[in-house]
């Protein structure tokens, strides 16, 4: 399997497989009903959830607002504390960045704090171009890297894998990345995390360079913040002399007052905690301790551009707690990668299609991979309303229009291949603007329903396929309406 | 009070007895109920679909038919859900994009008036007893758009508990969604197959004859299941067992 989301095929097509994959459904369903249901007790628990919920949508959308300004305190903030921020447009930009950072140490080795946006860039494969090892460190993304797999979600990235899968990957390809995994090792979970332990505590030792992302970035004293379960994070943001922390423009904060909004929302949507086992803060460098060098590398790849949509924009307030990817029944179906970004789930299909762009298959096709159930939004911490934006997008899709491109307005074609549906549309449209019209087709359907065949051909048959017609009825209900009149003639 | 039966294109083509069962229990509870001949479709299916601007016209339709009643009743979670969040949203979009507050100005009537069946009942009417007679186990889905779009709650169930015969069970992972979502059985086929088969497998995990919804759409796409899979149950629209009595019993 690629390790890179480049030519994916749309949602359905990939779809198809997962439905098809039994150890896989097996493994989803497991994991995320076990989440879902300590995530709704952890935020049962707590009395101003809702409070919570609308203060963080509320800082999200005024950080968003004006966070031209956010983002210049965050510059001056991290330089006066002796750090240096760098900007870039695109991947291609960041990933030139930090391939020149890490070259300059004269490293060619670094230990990675998990972390979407890198993943979101491309980093690790561009820096392997330059010949630079990333060790990913955290426990699922090693495993993700040693099984040269791909994320499929965006807490747990191999949630995909069950701890017998875990154990095989272990085996046979640890020795290959550094040390091996110890002697008759067993799926125990005990077993697996001192594998893990002692594979990577001899990276986090030699290190001279550690990368990272960060949850928050807090524009007033330039602290970012990164919030994890495993300490590696804290190895990765400590032990190095040098820290370079790729960052979505959108992770800023005004204040401290109001990361403690989402130190509260987070936890207990993401892992279910009241609080997570490691938050680490730093602001620029220090003398005495941590690395001497922090460089900072402030990313858009599309976020401006998403920021000038006003229904799309909501999708910058994410926290990537991926409370929306545990209930989504399609995601638990369909599997993570079948999204084809490093975002899967409910927010995946919304995030990518903005920041990549409607033109490719996948980025497409993912604006539809929901039922609409709306159970996403109703988990999520910050408000996103999901459904509304794959709505919006289905429009931009299926009818074009107006976007914002690398900063410039653009009018969009519609998508290849919904020609058909739009004429279908239009004709509905037409129908149902004359009744008369829909009585005549209504009374076509019942005078003709015994001859209705079981299954349909063609498109039809993505219905019929698994699914029963219902029987057409001897008459429609506005037949009946006006011969009995009103139901008075006819008991039944 | 006179009422308009917002039936719906859906149920009006294929499930007129769920409509018939909506004029006999209102009636029975003293409503005079019209069924607005000039009624077509809420639009949903296009707005959802991402065709706002070929819903636009069905959405103006639908305020010009129904704008003159003291309430519109709908026995459907979904097209309900339309009206009351959806409408607003239309008109605000229009707005938005310089269209004026024409759009906003014609909807904005309906929208307060528009309710669900059991929202209705329980809320206009104040009636959870409707004096039906059902004698079968039943077992009841929540369709999202009644309970994350409307947030019907507890309503249905409070009706359904009060209709003699009738035993009502516990239907596990009761607020998942059936996989039906309009187009998405179609575009998504694969992954709604499989989130309707574990739907009736859960149903039928209960021991009930009969899986229990206010929307005949999601019951479509769940029938549809269980018929496809041989599963003895069958689906039920929640107005066709509320219409029920002793004198005059449901199938």
């Amino acid at each position: 399997m690629s390790a890179t989301f480049v030519g994916m095929p749309a949602f359905p097509v990939a779809a198809h497989e997962a439905v098809a994959d039994t150890t896989l459904r097996g493994n989803l369903r497991h994991a995320t009903h076990t989440i879902r249901a300590k995530r709704a007790a952890a935020v049962a628990e707590v009395s101003d959830w809702a409070q919570l919920r609308e203060a963080g949508r509320r800082i999200k959308d005024h950080t968003l607002r004006h966070l031209d300004r956010y983002l210049v305190q965050v510059e001056e903030a991290v330089t006066a504390a002796g750090g240096t921020v760098h900007w870039a447009a695109d991947a291609e930009e960041a990933n030139r960045i930090v391939t020149g950072l890490v070259k300059a140490t004269g490293e060619s080795e670094v230990v990675k704090v998990k972390s979407m946006a890198t993943q979101e860039i491309g980093l690790n494969e561009a820096l392997e171009a330059e010949g630079i090892r990333a060790y990913e460190t955290d426990l699922a993304e090693l495993i993700v890297q040693l099984g040269k797999d791909r994320p499929s979600h965006i807490l747990v990235p191999a949630i995909h894998r069950n701890r017998a899968e875990i154990r095989d990957i272990f085996r046979s390809e640890m020795s290959r990345w550094g040390r091996p995994a110890p002697e008759g090792l067993t799926d125990a979970p005990a077993e697996l995390a001192e594998a893990a332990r002692l594979h990577l505590r001899e990276k986090f030792l030699r290190a001279k360079v550690g990368i990272s992302g960060a949850n928050f970035v807090v524009a007033e004293t330039g602290t970012l913040v990164v919030v994890e379960s495993e300490g590696n994070g804290r190895m990765c943001l400590t032990l190095p002399e040098t820290l370079i922390s790729v960052v979505g423009i959108e992770k800023v904060v005004p204040t401290w007052r109001d990361l403690e909004v989402f130190l509260q929302t987070l936890p207990r949507s993401s892992t279910a905690e009241r609080m997570n086992p490691y938050t680490s803060m730093w602001t620029g460098t220090r003398d005495e301790d941590g690395p001497s060098a922090f460089h900072l590398v402030l990313l858009d790849n599309g976020r401006t551009d998403t920021l000038a949509d006003e229904v799309g924009r909501q999708a910058l307030r994410c926290i990537r707690c991926s409370a929306c990817l545990n209930v989504c029944p399609v995601y638990e179906r369909a599997g993570g990668h079948a999204y084809g970004s490093v975002y899967p789930g409910p927010i995946g299909a919304i995030l990518s299609p903005q920041l990549r762009g409607t033109a490719s298959e996948i980025d497409a096709s993912l604006p539809y991979a929901s039922s609409l159930c709306g159970a996403c939004y109703e988990v999520c911490p910050v408000a996103i309303d999901i459904p509304e934006v794959l709505v919006h997008l289905r429009e931009r899709v299926a009818q074009g229009g107006e976007a914002t491109r690398q900063g410039n307005k653009v009018v969009l074609k519609p998508a290849r291949g919904h020609a058909a549906e739009r004429a279908a549309m239009r004709a509905a449209r037409w129908a149902f603007s004359r009744p008369g019209v829909l009585r005549g087709g209504q009374r076509l359907a019942s005078l003709t329903r015994r001859l209705h065949p079981r299954t349909l051909p063609g498109p039809g048959r993505a219905w019929t396929g698994t699914r029963d017609l219902p029987p057409v009825p001897a008459e429609p209900f506005r037949d009946w309406w006006q011969r009995t009149p009103g139901g008075k003639e006819d008991a039944k | 009070m006179r009422v308009a039966l917002f039936l719906t294109c859906v149920n009006d083509t294929l499930y007129p007895d769920t409509g018939r069962a909506v004029v006999r229990l209102l009636t029975r509870l003293g409503v005079e109920v019209d069924f607005p001949q000039g009624q077509t479709c809420c639009g949903q299916a296009h707005y959802n679909t991402g065709y706002r601007h070929e819903a636009e016209p069905l959405a103006r339709r639908f305020a010009e038919v129904f704008g003159g009643y003291e309430a519109i009743v709908t026995p459907s979670g979904s097209c309900g859900a339309m009206v009351r969040e959806l409408y607003p949203r239309m008109g605000a979009r229009a707005r938005a994009e310089g269209r004026g507050n024409t759009l906003e100005r014609v909807l904005a009537p309906v929208v307060p008036k528009t309710y669900e069946l059991t929202e209705f009942l329980v809320d206009v009417l104040g009636v959870t007893d409707v004096g039906a007679y059902y004698p079968h186990r039943v077992t009841y889905h929540p369709t999202c758009h009644g309970l994350r779009g409307l947030g019907l709650g507890d309503r249905p169930r409070r009706l359904l508990e009060a209709v003699k015969g009738l035993e009502l069970v516990e239907l596990p992972g009761a607020e998942e969604c059936c996989g039906f979502g309009g187009t998405f059985a179609v575009k998504n086929p694969d992954v709604s197959a499989a989130m309707g088969a574990d739907k009736v497998r859960n149903a039928e995990s209960t021991g009930a004859g009969v899986l229990c919804a206010g929307d005949n759409s999601c019951l479509m796409h769940i029938g549809g299941t269980m018929s496809r899979l041989g599963s003895g149950m069958r689906p039920v629209h929640i107005a066709e067992i509320l219409a029920s009595t002793e004198e005059e019993p449901a199938v």
